[in-house]
């Protein structure tokens, strides 16, 4: 068959479809898959990403709970330590704080601290970000927390086929997995492979732009951001790398240092406020790691440390956007 | 009152094996406690009086059936017929300790015997039963969940959503209240309001009763009840079992809350001593095989502290090992 090259088939979907797909794709691959939440059911999902799947797969399968977070995933990760493997949604990242017992102590311990008996193949969806005028308790990134939890996977993917090949590979993995959805990347298309077996492994970084000026590492919304400001800059002859780390637990250092390596100057976007944020920890690898490929200093661009606002002239002051991160692009260099 | 018949169902293999595993976990936790200098961590927790809740309760189940336990969990780990070697190899951080020595007292687990684990954090095994007890519904097992918990933990949220869940899903879990009267110095009737936690039940709607946790026939015969209900699709039952936990809330504890004539009062209804009595009016043993019991299981004791003992240390170059099931790798492609 040489010379035959196969096109691979794809279709042009939503974020939120990509999900839905490699969910139905597993649950049909996969009898131990099930999906679990508030409203996932016949409403189809806060956000509709299980539309379609009760009356696909039936309630067994497709199960609607009461407002018990800690109960839903007790319950998931429970299950999880009898050999299914469960996904369940938390409605909102910020109602991960009602529930982190479940998260901190229980799914990401058991495997360490019962000696290796068990592991816990539980995946946990959590849609965050601002952009809906969810104001302060329905619009936060929470991701950073959780790569401070040893035993969690942290996922956090910004574009339609990512999210169906790491939604794939988090079902099949055997490690409790927290895979975060950004609300606004739902609602941005791509081209999404149709193959069942498409998976992305976890810790390969994806570069979305390549350039020798500058790297531009952004998360979840920032990168769309990102690349619009990429875009812009080429006119002025500006050549950015714009890389998603795509997962922050385990993270793909080695693509973020070699370009570093590449351009000398190294600019963080992330949502989430700055304290303690993923910026804080990319900035530290490179540079403990990376100092000496850097020319100048490490610009971080994230939101402030202040709740999220309701009002959306409020809220797009605080949220990094492609003409902050041009602004700060042209500063640097 | 630790009085009536001896069930008929229960050979006299069966009611001496009672009677021995009671006696195994009594000596196990006075040994532990006079060697408590060895051991040196003061997050020892012993079920010293309440015995015959773990061993009733687990007499009433299969050996494939589940149990979820607490930071109180040796006697629910040897009543489940987990192996007293590793028991306390594990107490003394070994590494042929069940966990090897990465869990300690407070985490001992024996999957291979669906001894789900001990758990430091307060109420959060009856999430954890959720999750197993669906699994099981979900495969047509017909395997039940025998969740135990202390009054401390019957104040916590989780518990709330976890009755909850287990009733408007029907899961075959029951929850066993172990009520020694004391979340460590705070009396329940400092706690709650009421006298009995089992009227809770109606609130969730399954049943509830209040027995004496000191008489294992008792605790056998109403869990039993609620192990067939709950194999045949009838739900959780909440089983209130009143006890006292003898030693203060962990070896260190001087216990100076409470009084010697009240810990004298429940010393005089000692479980295990009130069961040997009906043993010998209802002539299944003597004092001959009281005697041969007693020695079997001392000589017992002294293996296992004999193996903690010469059991190596954990490799400190293993220290990261099964956090993750496989190691993650950093640094991807």
């Amino acid at each position: 068959m040489e010379g035959i090259k196969l096109v691979e088939e794809t279709k042009t979907m939503r974020g939120l479809d990509a999900i839905r797909l490699a969910i139905e794709e597993e649950m049909e691959r996969d009898e131990s898959v099930f999906i679990m939440g508030e409203d996932i059911g016949k409403f189809g999902g806060c956000f509709f990403v299980t539309e379609g799947l009760l009356e696909k797969f039936g309630p067994e399968r497709v199960r609607d709970t009461p407002i018990s977070e800690n109960a839903i995933l007790g319950c998931a990760i429970g299950a999880a330590m009898a050999g299914m493997r469960p996904i369940a949604e938390i409605m909102f990242a910020d109602f991960l704080t009602v529930c982190m017992e479940m998260i901190v102590n229980q799914a990401a311990k058991a495997s360490y601290m019962y000696g290796g008996q068990i592991s816990v193949p539980v995946t946990i969806r959590v849609p965050f970000g601002t952009g809906i005028m969810g104001a302060a308790q329905h619009s936060q990134s929470f991701e950073s927390w959780f790569m401070h939890v040893p035993g969690l996977k942290v996922i956090l993917p910004s574009e339609a086929s990512d999210f169906k090949g790491l939604m794939k590979t988090a079902v099949r993995d055997d490690d409790p997995v927290i895979f975060f959805e950004n609300k606004r990347a739902y609602y941005l298309t791509a081209d999404v492979p149709l193959d069942k077996d498409f998976t992305i492994p976890f810790g390969q970084a994806r570069i979305f732009t390549e350039g020798d000026d500058v790297t531009l590492v952004a998360t979840g919304a920032m990168v769309q951001e990102s690349m619009i400001a990429a875009t812009k800059l080429t006119e002025e002859n500006i050549h950015c790398e714009v890389i998603d780390p795509r997962t922050l637990v385990p993270l793909d250092k080695k693509t973020i240092l070699t370009s570093v390596e590449k351009t000398g100057k190294l600019i963080i976007v992330d949502e989430g406020c700055k304290t303690c944020s993923v910026s804080a920890e990319i900035a530290a690898i490179v540079v403990e790691e990376g100092f000496q490929y850097l020319k100048k200093e490490i610009i971080r661009i994230n939101t402030p440390d202040v709740p999220i606002p309701y009002s959306p002239k409020l809220e797009k002051k605080i949220i990094p956007n492609a003409k902050l991160i041009q602004e700060k692009i042209k500063k640097l260099i | 009152m630790n009085g009536g018949e001896l069930p008929k169902e229960l050979s006299s293999d069966e009611l001496i094996n009672i009677y021995k595993k009671m006696l195994l976990i009594r000596k196990f936790e006075q040994r532990i406690t006079k060697d408590f200098g060895k051991i040196k961590s003061p997050l020892v927790h012993t079920y010293t009086g309440e015995e015959a809740i773990a061993v009733g309760a687990c007499m009433a189940i299969n050996e494939d059936d589940y149990i979820t336990s607490t930071h109180r969990g040796h006697g629910h780990f040897i009543a489940k017929g987990g192996d007293v070697n590793s028991l306390m190899a594990e107490i003394y951080g070994k590494e042929g300790g069940i966990c090897k020595g990465r869990g300690g007292s407070m985490h001992v687990a024996d999957f291979s015997k669906s001894m789900l684990g001990a758990n430091g954090i307060v109420g959060a095994g009856p999430p954890l039963a959720l999750g197993v007890a669906l699994a099981s519904k979900m495969r047509n097992e017909g395997k039940v969940v025998l969740t135990f918990f202390g009054d401390g933990a019957a104040n916590q949220g989780m518990l709330h959503e976890s009755m909850n869940l287990a009733a408007a899903w029907k899961l075959p879990v029951i929850f066993i209240l172990e009520n020694n009267m004391y979340g460590w110095s705070t009396p329940f009737h400092a706690a709650t309001a009421i006298k009995d936690f089992s009227i809770r039940a109606q609130g969730y709607g399954m049943k509830g009763f209040t027995i004496d946790g000191n008489d294992v026939i008792e605790v056998y015969k109403t869990i039993k009840e609620a192990v067939d209900i709950a194999r045949n699709g009838g739900g959780p039952t909440l089983i209130e079992c009143k006890t006292y936990r003898w030693q203060g809330q962990t070896i260190m504890d001087p216990d100076k809350y409470r009084s010697p004539e009240e810990k004298e009062e429940w010393k005089n209804r000692c479980p295990i001593k009130a069961y040997k009595t009906r043993l010998i009016r209802g002539e299944i043993i003597d004092k001959v095989m009281i005697q041969e019991i007693e020695e079997m299981t001392l000589v017992k004791i002294d293996e296992s502290f004999k193996f903690a003992k010469e059991n190596k240390n954990p490799d400190p170059s293993t220290v990261l090992d099964n956090v993750y099931k496989k190691p993650i790798k950093y640094g991807g492609n």
